[in-house]
C-alpha cells in the first residue's frame, strides 16, 4: 500500500522535537497524495515512539526494535529504509534534514536510484503527484525552484523550524507493523566506541532563540589574570562564559557565534553560524559585537526578528535588524539579562 | 596507498550572487574559489597521503569553470587532478554525481580513503557525498572533526564525528568515504612555487564513456532560480542608557511575541 513515510529520527529512545515537524509537514502531503502517513522508528523504545507519533498525526507506523539500531548507524538504517522503499514504494519519504537524516535519506535514494531534494523551505503538489519545492542555493544568496518525478519515490530533507507540527491528539490510535533489520551485526563495518554528549545546552538548530557573540566579545573589561597567554582571548572566552551565557540560561536560548569569534580560538566551532557552520532560523536572534559579514548573513538572514547590538553604528548588521541598540555590550547584556530576569519572573 | 578528495569551484564567499534577466545565476566578475568547505579535505588528504606514504588526486566533476579549483588543489600539493564532464551531466542530479563519482574512484583503483568536505554550497547541499559511498559499496563517516587512528596496512580508521547532541567515536574499515568538518586541520595557502607549477598541469578530462558507466535516470530538476524575498525590515535604534536601552527592547519583543 502506497504511502508518505516519515523517519522518525530518535535519539536514546526518544523522539527528537524536529521530528513532529516532519509529521505536519507529511499530513499535508498525505492528505494531498490521498494516501495514510506512516512513521518509521527505529531503534531502541520504537513501540512508545511510534504510540506518540500516532497522536502527532501518523496513520501508521512501522516498527524495528533490534539491537543492531540503537544509535544511529548509517548501514544497518540505510539498508532497512531501502528495502521498505523498494517492497512498498511509498509516494515520498521525509524527514528534517538533522545530520542522521540528510545522510540517511540520501544513502536510500541512491540505493533506490529516486530523487532527493534537501533544505525544502516550501512544497507544493503538482496535479500528477511530483513534489515540487522550495530550497535555498548558493548560501541562501538564491532560492531555487526543484521539482521530483511523480510516479517515483520522492525523498525530501526539510529545513528544520520551517513546518509547523500537527496538532496533538490524545486519543489517536496507530496501527503498528513490526519488520526485521536486514543487517546483523556482523555485517555492519561501523562501531560506535563512546558517545560524548553535550548536556545542559539548546543545540542550535532548536532553538527558538540564538544569542550569538562575534569579535566584539574580546572588549570585556575585566582583566585577564597575569599569566595568560592571550589577553584578547581570555577576555572574550570571559565574556561567553560569564556575560552572553547568562543571558542564554534565562532566555532558554542557545549561544552562537560568527566565524571571526571562532577563528579566533573564542569559543568552539560547534557554535559557528553562517556559511561554513550552521544555518539557523529561530524566532529570535540576538547579535552581539557581530559586525554581519556576508558569510555570517548567510547563516542566519532567515531568523524572525534580529536584535543587534554593537558599538559601530555603522556595522552591516543593522541593515538586517529590526532593533538596533548601539552601545557597549558588556553594558547592555547584563542590563538586559537583569531586566528579563525581573520581566520573566525568573 | 591513495586518497581521492573532490572539489569544484564556487563564486567568492563574499561575492554578490543573483539571478539575472535571463533567469540564470551570475555573480558578476568575481572570482570563483574552491568550494570553502573543501579547503578541509584537500588538506587532510594531503596529510593523509603524506602520512600513508602514498599518493593523493582531486576530482572535479563539471564544466572548465571547474579547472581553476583543481589548480588550487594542486598548488596546495595535492599530487594529480582529474575532471569529469559529459553533455549527459549537463543538468543532472546527484545520483548522476554519485555514479560518475563512484566510477572514476573504481578507476584509479587502489584507493584506502575517499574524503569529502562537509557540503558544496553552489547547490546547497551534501547529498552527493553519501551517495557517493553507497555507489561505492563502503561506509561513510561524516561531520569528521579528528582522525584519531587511521592504520593503512591493517585498514582501519577510528575517528570523532561532530554531531547535534555531542561527539561520536567510531571505527570502521577501510576503503572508506569520510565527509570532514572545519575543525580538523587549517588548511595551507598554496606556496608560489606550487601555483607557479600548477598554472603549467594538464589536466585530463575523463567522460563517461572513460570510466564505462551510464548513469541513473535524472529524478529532480531545477525549474527556476529567484532572488530570495528582499528582507522588509526597517530598523528601528534603541538609545538610552544601557538600563533604559535594556527595558525598551524587552518591551518591543513582548511586543513581537517572541520571548
Amino acid at each position: 500500500m502506497s504511502a508518505v513515510y516519515v523517519w522518525i529520527e530518535t535519539f536514546k529512545g526518544q523522539a527528537i522535537p524536529a521530528a513532529w515537524e516532519a509529521l505536519g509537514a507529511g499530513r499535508t502531503l498525505a492528505d494531498g497524495l490521498g494516501v495514510p502517513l506512516t512513521a518509521l522508528v527505529f531503534g531502541e523504545n520504537a513501540n512508545a515512539v511510534a504510540q506518540e507519533a500516532g497522536k502527532y498525526g501518523a496513520n501508521a507506523a512501522i516498527v524495528c526494535d533490534d539491537a543492531t539500531l540503537n544509535g544511529f548507524r548509517l548501514e544497518p538504517y540505510a539498508a532497512l529504509l531501502s528495502k521498505l522503499v523498494q517492497d512498498n514504494a511509498p509516494k515520498v519519504v521525509l524527514a528534517v534534514g538533522t545530520s542522521r537524516a540528510r545522510e540517511l535519506l540520501a544513502a536510500s535514494a541512491a540505493d533506490t536510484d529516486s530523487g532527493l531534494l534537501t533544505e525544502v523551505l516550501e512544497f507544493s503538489l503538482q496535479r500528477d503527484g511530483a513534489v515540487q519545492v522550495t530550497r535555498p542555493v548558493y548560501a541562501g544568496k538564491i532560492i531555487s525552484q526543484a521539482v521530483g518525478t511523480a510516479g517515483k519515490t520522492q525523498f525530501l530533507a526539510l529545513r528544520g523550524r520551517a513546518f509547523k507540527p500537527n496538532a496533538i491528539n490524545e486519543s489517536a490510535q496507530v496501527a503498528i507493523t513490526t519488520v526485521a533489520p536486514v543487517l546483523s551485526e556482523d555485517q555492519i563495518v561501523t562501531k560506535i566506541e563512546s558517545f560524548e554528549e553535550e548536556t545542559g545546552t539548546v543545540s542550535l538548530t532548536d532553538a527558538a532563540i540564538i544569542v550569538s557573540g562575534g569579535r566584539g566579545m574580546a572588549n570585556n573589561p575585566k582583566e585577564a589574570p597575569a599569566g595568560v597567554t592571550d589577553a584578547a582571548v581570555w577576555k572574550a572566552q570571559d565574556g561567553f562564559e560569564n556575560t552572553l551565557k547568562p543571558l542564554a540560561t534565562v532566555l532558554g536560548a542557545a549561544v552562537g557565534a560568527s566565524r571571526a569569534a571562532v577563528d579566533a580560538g573564542y569559543i568552539p566551532y560547534a557554535h559557528q553560524v553562517g556559511q561554513t557552520g550552521k544555518v539557523v532560523s529561530p524566532d529570535l536572534y540576538i547579535a552581539c559585537g557581530i559586525s554581519g559579514a556576508i558569510q555570517h548573513q548567510a547563516g542566519m538572514r532567515t531568523s524572525k526578528v534580529i536584535v543587534a547590538i554593537n558599538k559601530d553604528a555603522d556595522a552591516p548588521i543593522f541593515k538586517l535588524a529590526r532593533y538596533g541598540l548601539v552601545g557597549d555590550l558588556y553594558q547592555i547584556i547584563p542590563a538586559l539579562t537583569a531586566e528579563l530576569k525581573q520581566r520573566l519572573g525568573k | 596507498m591513495h586518497v581521492v578528495t573532490f572539489t569544484r569551484s564556487t563564486p567568492d564567499t563574499a561575492a554578490r550572487v543573483e539571478v539575472g534577466a535571463n533567469g540564470a545565476v551570475t555573480w558578476g566578475d568575481a572570482a570563483t574559489v574552491v568550494n570553502p568547505w573543501d579547503e578541509y579535505a584537500l588538506e587532510e588528504a594531503i596529510l593523509q597521503a603524506e602520512k600513508g606514504g602514498g599518493n593523493s588526486t582531486v576530482i572535479a566533476i563539471g564544466p572548465e569553470m571547474h579547472n581553476d579549483a583543481l589548480k588550487h588543489s594542486l598548488a596546495m600539493g595535492i599530487k594529480e587532478a582529474v575532471r569529469i564532464w559529459d553533455a549527459a551531466l549537463e543538468n543532472s542530479d546527484s545520483l548522476a554525481y554519485a555514479t560518475a563519482a563512484a566510477a572514476a574512484v573504481k578507476k584509479l583503483g587502489d584507493v584506502d580513503l575517499v574524503i569529502f568536505g562537509k557540503e558544496s554550497v553552489d547547490v546547497g547541499t551534501d547529498q552527493h557525498n553519501y551517495q557517493t559511498a553507497r555507489k561505492l559499496g563502503w561506509p561513510m563517516l561524516s561531520y569528521v572533526s579528528r582522525i584519531i587512528e587511521v592504520d593503512y596496512a591493517a585498514k582501519t580508521i577510528k575517528v570523532e564525528r561532530l554531531l547535534e547532541q555531542g561527539k561520536q567515536i567510531v571505527t570502521s574499515k577501510l576503503p572508506a568515504v569520510i565527509s570532514v568538518m572545519k575543525d580538523i586541520n587549517e588548511p595551507r595557502y598554496p606556496s608560489f612555487i606550487g601555483i607557479r607549477k600548477a598554472s603549467k598541469a594538464q589536466i585530463p578530462e575523463w567522460s563517461l564513456n572513460d570510466l564505462g558507466v551510464t548513469l541513473p535516470a535524472t529524478q529532480t530538476r531545477v525549474s527556476a532560480f529567484g532572488n530570495p524575498p528582499v528582507r522588509e525590515v526597517q530598523v528601528e535604534m534603541i538609545t538610552g542608557t544601557p538600563q533604559e536601552q535594556a527595558a525598551k527592547l524587552v518591551d518591543r519583543l513582548l511586543e513581537e511575541k517572541v520571548l
